[in-house]
């Protein structure tokens, strides 16, 4: 072998492992898009599953209370005046605090502090005259002081909290009078303008209206379309044209079909705007075809040998196809109609269209009440500016992967535990 | 009262199902039977709950149109524009649910009662004719189930005609899509001339907002143009694909050609997840993570870059197709048949010069089919470039700039409240259609190139 060969050699050789590299770090590349994308979500988000408190000293005096009653019905608690009683208790952390500079410390927790002053008092009818201890949520800027996830040593003017109120929360936080806690408002509570009270009930309600409303329209107009085309359809022009429709229409994108709910589902049949029933059919039509194209492949999956042994029993078309066919698919079936349901779940310009982006801060009861969705929530959510709700949208999507991780395992389940293999 | 008499519809064929059933034993003792006991309980059962429905169906459907006709007649002699006399159908109907709050002439309460009266004849008349309906087609169906006729036949192609009505569905579906799409935007067309629409450089429909009455025609001609949007759009795909094409075609070929089946198994789903995670997330991740990553390289390498470039919301959406076409084109390779590669190996090429040479070119047209079908997906993508991509339509070649794309305009104009009538609305519509037909040929070009290359091998 001569040098100019052993060099060719060499060198192809080279290009080989090259390629390979090529390869490898193609996946790598792959891969840590998608870890350096969990690892963002996951550590600004993580957070919003704590609340932080304020813990202080509220004195439910009759006399500010405004109360004249001996022994105070439960009426007279639920209209009594709790502007003072609440404003005190804020103010009397820093009792040589001005008057006119008082809003510095009620602006450290939420505006609806009032509120929780009262509740407090509803729920422990006994308090009232004395003196107890309360934890009032944190406003969202102190929130995220408290978490770390605000800058201190920016100029006071750019800081959203000022310098008095930093030296009050290090002293709060010194006596241990700032509580860190599991955040359970975040689930429970509707969406809110204000990020320490916002949380996902609302839109969780949404979305689980628009799937089940998504699957209650499409899943038996997909079975049953499905069922013609692969087992009674005649094989001529029109069927060839369904098909191709089927097809084309699993592949055109949602904000068409958001269109088409507007203009049709809003336009022309009046459906209630920002509704999940409308946000829930505009997303049935979307996973059709998805749905359709899953349960024809278990279709044609079942072996033709099942189909002829019914019809050498006597059994009908219909009944071979109805008890036998139809049955044995319906594994594969299932898990492709959660898997669209998936997909659907994830949508969001579709339901913007339609109006789901409305802002809603009461829970959805019914699919005819307005209402938003995760995704929206998580839209709706990064375009608001305040700081604290760059954590909510974060915790939103952990909260909307988990959902889809659970509905993807549903669906593997279901494949492999009912499916049966043919072979 | 709708939901009652569905539910009383629906009662009434349970009930009628097992009325058949029973009747055919009854029929039994005397003579034999056609069929088994349960189709006789099925006849009777669909002959009574689809004419009844069908009939419904077709009231609810037609019966406002009617109403509103009816209504409208009073008004004929006031020549009132179209959205004049919608605007005053809305109110009557306003006023006669007492929702109504603004001030009430004597006509509009004449047209409230009517509305009420009509309503109220509708109503009473529909019931009668559903339930004359349901009587007759109940004493039918009874007859011929006394006469022991054949039973399981009819109940087997009246189930045929349901299977194939739905099979109609993604039809519908699609004739839907289509005719919401075209009827709206040919109202915008006859406002703004397609010419101006497709050649226009100008895109600003805000600026044709006029609180009352029609806007400028001069200025309609100018805002309307949507060559900043196709271009954005295809802008930014082009972008993507070049993240994607080379991420994902490597992968596809190192999954199918070098990694074990270990490898596979796991890295193959694992990258899918990328396409399964919701693209409003992406679009968050885009906007937060590498608009400003992207803006503080530029600004380091003395580069002005624009918060929300095209290329940070490009390069997130190229990520995101990646799957798409690393897998579609594992799979196309990995269909490609072994003897090729046995050949190649023979001739004593590398593995390398084997993918290159032999395994590529022979899998070309179904990783171009993916290659399509990954920019048809590109092209149709909305929240990433809602989210991290400018909403004001530049027209520009500059990555560092922002842009607009189609999608994300239809989303800026139709979010919130929109007004059917007005030529900004309408836009969005005439703006679909385009991304309609764009994403339909590619699609189509896709499948028919993948259809044919399956037939080459199989």
């Amino acid at each position: 072998m001569n040098s100019f060969k052993k060099n060719l050699l060499k060198k192809r050789y080279n290009a080989e492992r090259r390629f390979q590299w090529y390869g490898k770090i193609a996946i790598g590349l792959a891969l840590s898009f998608l870890a350096v994308f969990m690892f963002q979500i996951f550590s600004k988000g993580y957070s919003a599953f704590q609340k932080t408190w304020i813990v202080t000293e509220v004195h439910y005096d009759k006399e500010l209370l405004l109360i004249d009653a001996e022994s105070p019905s439960k009426d007279d608690l639920e209209n009594a005046d709790y502007y003072d009683v609440a404003y005190k208790a804020m103010t009397s952390l820093d009792p040589g605090l001005p008057e006119e500079e008082d809003r510095q410390l009620i602006q450290m927790v939420s505006y609806k502090y009032e509120a929780e002053v009262k509740d407090l008092l509803l729920k422990n009818p006994d308090y009232l005259g004395k003196i107890v201890p309360i934890k009032l949520t944190a406003s969202d800027d102190v929130d995220q002081v408290h978490k770390g996830n605000y800058p201190r040593d920016i100029p006071e003017e750019n800081r959203r909290v000022n310098d008095y109120q930093l030296q009050i929360y290090d002293m709060l936080n010194e006596r241990g009078d700032i509580l860190s806690e599991f955040n359970i408002s975040f689930f429970t509570s509707p969406d809110s303008r204000e990020a320490e009270l916002a949380g996902i009930a609302s839109s969780f309600m949404g979305t689980v209206f628009s799937i089940l409303v998504c699957l209650a329209f499409s899943f038996p107009v997909a079975v049953l379309a499905a069922i013609y085309l692969e087992e009674f359809a005649p094989k001529n022009k029109f069927t060839d044209f369904i098909e191709v429709n089927i097809n084309n229409l699993a592949a055109v994108p949602s904000i068409v079909f958001g269109l088409l709910g507007l203009g049709v589902l809003l336009a022309v049949f009046n459906l209630p705007r920002s509704t999940p029933l409308v946000g829930g059919i505009t997303l049935s039509l979307m996973t059709l075809p998805t749905i359709i194209i899953a349960a024809r492949a278990s279709l044609k999956a079942v072996p033709p040998s099942i189909r002829e042994a019914a019809l050498a029993m006597g059994a009908s078309n219909m009944q071979t196809t109805m008890h036998h066919t139809v049955p044995l698919s319906m594994p594969g079936t299932l898990s492709g109609t959660i898997i669209g349901l998936a997909q659907a779940l994830g949508e969001t310009a579709p339901l913007i269209l339609i109006g789901m982006v409305a802002f809603v801060n009461t829970i959805p009861g019914t699919p005819v009440d307005p209402a938003a969705s995760l995704p929206v929530q998580i839209y709706i959510w990064s375009e608001s500016a305040e700081r604290g709700f760059v954590e909510k949208v974060s915790a939103c999507i952990m909260v909307l992967l988990a959902f889809l991780i659970l509905m993807n395992l549903a669906a593997q389940i279901v494949r492999h535990k009912f499916e049966k293999k043919w072979s | 009262m709708n939901l009652i008499l569905v539910t009383f519809i629906i009662l009434l064929a349970f009930t009628s199902y097992y009325f058949g059933r029973k009747k055919a034993l009854v029929i039994q003792s005397s003579q034999r039977l056609t069929a088994l006991p349960k189709f006789y309980g099925y006849y009777l059962a669909a002959w009574c709950a689809a004419p009844a429905l069908i009939i419904f169906a077709l009231w609810s459907v037609f019966e406002p149109s009617i109403v509103k006709t009816f209504i409208l007649q009073d008004y004929t002699d006031q020549n009132l524009t179209k959205n004049e006399l919608q605007l005053i159908y809305t109110k009557v109907k306003a006023l006669a649910a007492g929702t109504y709050t603004g001030n009430i002439t004597n006509f509009l309460d004449e047209s409230a009662n009517k509305y009420i009266q009509l309503k109220g004849i509708a109503n009473s008349a529909k019931v009668a004719i559903i339930l004359a309906i349901l009587i007759f087609s109940l004493s039918f169906a009874y007859r011929s189930v006394q006469k022991n006729d054949r039973m399981r036949e009819p109940v087997e192609i009246f189930l045929k005609w349901v299977l194939f009505v739905a099979s109609l569905g993604a039809v519908l579906v699609t004739i839907g899509i289509v005719f919401s799409l075209l009827f709206e935007a040919i109202r915008f067309f006859q406002a703004v001339k397609i010419f101006d629409f497709i050649f226009g450089t100008h895109w600003y429909p805000a600026k044709t907002f006029v609180r009352d009455g029609q806007p400028d025609p001069e200025l309609m001609k100018d805002a309307f143009g949507a060559v900043p949007l196709f271009a954005g759009t295809f802008f930014i795909a082009f972008i993507a694909m070049c993240v994607a094409i080379p991420i994902g075609l490597l992968s596809g070929i190192y999954l199918s050609e070098y990694a074990g089946r270990g490898i596979r198994k796991y890295a193959k789903p694992i990258i899918e997840i990328l396409a399964g995670i919701p693209t409003v997330v992406y679009g968050f991740f885009a906007a937060l993570t590498v608009g400003p990553f992207v803006k503080e390289i530029g600004n380091a390498m003395g580069l002005e870059v624009s918060a929300e470039s095209a290329l940070a919301a490009g390069a997130v959406m190229g990520v995101m197709i990646i799957p798409f076409i690393s897998s579609l084109s594992d799979d196309v390779m990995t269909a490609v048949p072994q003897n090729l590669r046995d050949g190649s190996y023979a001739m004593g090429a590398t593995k390398s010069e084997t993918v290159k040479k032999v395994i590529f070119p022979a899998a070309l047209p179904g990783i171009v089919g993916s290659i399509l079908l990954a920019v048809s997906r590109a092209v149709g993508e909305t929240m990433i470039v809602v989210m991290a991509s400018g909403l004001a339509a530049n027209l520009t070649m500059n990555p560092l700039e922002s842009t607009s794309t189609i999608t994300a305009q239809i989303v800026v104009i139709l979010i919130g409240d929109q007004q059917f009538g007005d030529p900004k609305t309408q836009s969005a519509f005439a703006l679909g259609i385009s991304l309609f037909i764009v994403t339909l040929l590619l699609n189509v070009i896709a499948l028919s190139v993948v259809k044919k290359y399956r037939e080459k091998y199989e």
